[in-house]
């Protein structure tokens, strides 16, 4: 229950339940109404009638198992770019947070200047960029530029996460004799990865959607599958393939982002946590949108 | 150094499309993404759960995957608009519903009190949101939308592999024409995109600031 409205008295709940039905009869009219007109055989150009989109004809492919393979390979490629990719990026991730927390100025403003870099530049224009300069093939190409890419915010959300803890932490580290890294390491660190977990997890997710920017260097993802397909079975099935296409994203989308909201409940910060609990927390957290960290009290800084 | 200068009017053409896709894009998903918050909050049901499942739906949607419905989907059920408004429309749909959340956080981080007040003495619902809670939201908003439209801008460049000739779509003719000089020229473009992310970045960063200071 909101705050904002009272527990709704016999008259409110009756507007609300008409305001509702009304509502619900729009929604279901625009999507009758889409139906319709997807479903609505068309005029072409020129004067050629073709078949709605849910007619059988442009469904029979479905059955073919040549295109399910395809899909297969697709999905299969899909992940493996997206595993090799996480993994890089969580690597780089830990190893700019040290850098940017680093306490040589030597090592502190050039870490900042690249993670700057690369958290303002185009994700597409880095995996161009490998795969052009670097000649690595498109695998390596993708898998590096999303590597990077990520791994620069994963790298923020961490040192955020640094910042955030009480300097106790660190200070009774160094009076038991720990030396600044292994301070870092064994007491700072795992608190700090501990926090983030459910930002890193959803950049992970974020991740994951980016792989269909390796279509750029035709890396024969899931997108690029469609795309093919269309080629080899023309375009008046290119509706069916692209349904299809979206389908699967959105099972292996919407499956990683449970997984990480499960997680995330699991793992996150715990209750009594030592962190402020204002800092970590993250809008939605996402995007090659990314960048919804939170930039608050200085935490995140950008530009500088 | 020659290759840099040659390109210079192809990067800068590219950089005016750029622009524009990010103006009207930007001003697109601002409307519907506010709309999209609006119906998030609002005491209706259907309405919130319609929402809900618009912004769930789009944001587990991959970018490119919109830009291509639009690009090579939407001619064959008889649209007959050019790649640019498709590109446009295209990205204002992916990213309304960030628009939307960045929104609903700041109406969230609105302290439950200022509504609890406002409410204890008398407001209705739009009372209560008009005058206390969205002017406080507003200005907590501020930088997370800017991160969005940041976002944005470089969600731009996905544009470019869907037919409109943005920056990102000129380096690929750059890099052919300058093969010797690749590394120079696609700087030359990360510098182009930088010059928009970075100040927009430091940007909200002033204002967030600024923000902290005022609560």
């Amino acid at each position: 229950m909101s705050v904002l409205y009272d527990a709704p008295g016999p008259k409110t709940r009756r507007r609300s339940r008409i305001a509702s039905v009304i509502s619900i009869l729009a929604i279901i009219g625009l999507l009758v109404w889409l139906y319709f007109t997807l479903a609505a055989p068309r005029i072409s150009a020129n004067g050629v009638e073709t078949p709605g989109m849910f007619d059988p004809s442009r469904a029979d492919i479905l059955s073919d198992p040549i295109l399910w393979q395809a899909f297969g390979r697709g999905v299969v490629n899909t992940l493996r770019m997206a595993a090799v990719a996480a993994i890089l990026a969580v690597a780089v991730g830990i190893l700019f947070s040290f850098g940017r927390s680093a306490r040589s100025r030597w090592v502190r403003i050039p870490t900042t200047v690249i993670l700057e870099f690369l958290r303002g530049l185009p994700v597409l224009l880095m995996i161009f960029f490998v795969f052009l300069v670097f000649s690595t093939g498109s695998y390596w190409a993708g898998v590096i530029g999303l590597g990077l890419y990520n791994g620069a915010i994963i790298g923020e959300a961490l040192r955020a996460g640094i910042q955030a803890l009480p300097r106790g932490q660190r200070e009774a580290g160094m009076s038991i004799g720990l030396t600044v890294l292994q301070t870092r390491f064994f007491i700072e660190f795992p608190q700090a990865f501990r926090q983030m977990l459910p930002i890193i997890i959803a950049q992970l997710v974020v991740l994951l959607k980016d792989t269909s920017l390796a279509y750029v260097v035709s890396y024969q993802e899931l997108a690029r599958t469609i795309k093919g397909l269309q080629d080899f079975y023309g375009n008046r099935y290119l509706f069916t393939l692209y349904a299809v296409g979206l389908v699967l994203y959105l099972i292996l989308n919407l499956s990683l982002s449970w997984l990480a909201r499960y997680i995330a409940r699991r793992s996150g910060p715990k209750q009594g946590a030592t962190i402020d609990p204002e800092v970590p927390k993250i809008p939605g957290g996402d995007g090659t949108q990314a960048l919804m960290l939170p930039l608050r009290g200085g935490n995140l800084k950008r530009g500088g | 150094m020659d290759a840099i200068i040659a390109v210079t009017p192809l990067y800068l053409a590219g950089m005016v499309k750029t622009l524009q896709l990010l103006v009207i894009a930007g001003i697109g998903a601002f409307i519907v993404g506010v709309f999209v918050a609006a119906l998030r909050i609002s005491p209706v049901p259907a309405l919130r759960a319609f929402a809900t499942a618009y912004t769930e739906l789009i944001r587990n949607v991959p970018l490119l995957l919109v830009l291509f419905f639009f690009a090579y989907v939407m001619p064959i059920l008889g649209s007959n608009l050019d790649y640019f408004t498709l590109a446009a429309i295209g990205l204002t749909v992916y990213t309304s519903p960030f628009v939307a959340e960045a929104v609903r956080s700041g109406i969230n981080g609105v302290p439950v009190g200022q509504a609890e007040a406002a409410r204890s003495i008398g407001l209705g619902f739009t009372q209560t949101v008009t005058l206390i809670v969205l002017p406080q939201a507003g200005r907590m908003v501020v930088p997370p939308l800017i991160n969005v439209f940041i976002a944005l801008t470089k969600n731009t460049s996905v544009a470019g592999l869907f037919f409109v000739d943005e920056l990102f779509k000129a380096t690929g003719p750059a890099t052919r024409d300058y093969s010797d000089a690749i590394i120079p020229v696609l700087l030359y473009a990360g510098a182009l995109y930088l010059s928009i992310t970075v100040p927009l970045g430091i940007l909200a960063g002033y204002i967030e600031k600024k923000v902290t200071v005022l609560r």
